[in-house]
């Protein structure tokens, strides 16, 4: 163990390295191979509603036209922003991090959770809308504005993917918030940004699933 | 060096947000102009998405200068997605209309023209 910390010929141990690991880049490399093997495994949760959404979108095109007229193109279109936007502070975020700029680093952090913030109140709007109407999933469907009965269907992949989209926002506004602490009290530089990266990661694909939610609920036709 | 790299990098972020931001009023407007039908269009709509997480992907996510395992992994689930989404596609295109058991009683012509009468059918 010790002559392969010789090799490494690192001076002065990081604290932070493990001690399975040959030096703070591998580790650093590691970790994030183990987060990317997460978010396959995230893409293959969703991809099973993209492709019931795919199948039953081909057997009733007219029922998903009708039902996505009930969703309201400027608020997706502004909530498209906000995750955008997120993303974008998100990276700065992660950028400050790996160059030992706490304060930066903290306030593009909480820029972040403004911008999920934002995020979720448009989508407390809509879905309250939603459930005033009775636009609801599956037997629980009880609009009497007419159309294809196949709306139901559509509302029920409405509220599947966006639903499991919004628990992903939450979740990731823990973790921001998590990560904003423990920046604020300095554990994070150059030397060691691991979980800033890693969070980023994971809204990046927060950002990367509505990126196709988007288009697909809200702009059918 | 790293430093050099570091400030360039924080303007390609910029440029990436900025085409991103035009890239979602291209598709909100491609949403109004109609290409023949609601699948073509879905279908355009989706080549853009593709490109923006194409975007965020390579810059946000810095595949472009990760190790390229990283990539691999990710390109590798969305094969399989895609694997997940064909052959179900196939099937379900060369065989009659498939209806899902809770919409049977709804799919019958006479309940499909009074929607509202309708409703009450599924709670059997």
């Amino acid at each position: 163990m010790s002559s392969e910390s010789h090799v490494a010929g690192h001076g002065a141990e990081p604290s932070f390295r493990q001690h399975h690991f040959i030096n703070a880049e591998q580790q650093f490399d590691t970790s994030k191979l183990g987060m990317w093997l997460f978010l396959a495994t995230e893409i293959l949760m969703f991809g099973g509603l993209f492709v019931g959404y795919g199948l039953m979108q081909s057997v009733y095109p007219e029922a998903w036209v009708a039902g996505h007229h009930h969703l309201d193109r400027i608020m997706g279109a502004v909530n498209t922003v906000f995750l955008l936007c997120s993303s974008f502070t998100m990276v700065m975020a992660v950028h400050a991090a790996s160059q030992s700029e706490k304060a930066k680093t903290v306030r593009y952090l909480l820029g972040t959770l403004v911008f999920a913030a934002g995020f979720l109140v448009i989508k407390y709007f809509e879905y309250s809308h939603k459930f005033h109407d009775g636009l609801l999933p599956g037997t629980h469907f009880s609009y009497h504005g007419g159309g294809p009965p196949q709306q139901a269907m559509f509302f029920g992949f409405y509220f599947a993917m966006t639903g499991l989209h919004g628990f992903h926002v939450v979740v990731g506004m823990a973790l921001i918030t998590w990560i904003m602490l423990r920046a604020m009290r300095g554990e994070f530089s150059s030397a060691y940004y691991t979980p800033v990266d890693l969070v980023g990661l994971y809204w990046h694909l927060v950002d990367l699933i509505w990126i196709y939610l988007f288009p697909l609920l809200y702009l059918v036709s | 060096m790293s430093e050099h790299v570091h400030s360039s990098s924080a303007r390609i972020y910029v440029v990436v947000l900025l085409a991103l931001l035009f890239l979602t009023i291209v598709t909100v407007g491609a949403a109004y102009v109609n290409f023949g039908s609601s699948s073509i269009n879905l279908i355009i709509a989706v080549l853009i998405a593709t490109v923006k997480a194409t975007l965020v992907a390579l810059f946000f996510m810095h595949l472009r200068h990760d190790p390229p395992v990283n990539a691999i992994i990710f390109v590798t689930s969305l094969i399989f997605l895609g694997l997940f989404l064909l052959f179900p596609l196939i099937d379900i295109g060369s065989r009659d209309k498939v209806v899902p058991y809770g919409l049977r009683m709804q799919a019958q012509p006479a309940a499909a023209k009074a929607a509202p009468a309708a409703a009450p059918a599924p709670s059997h």
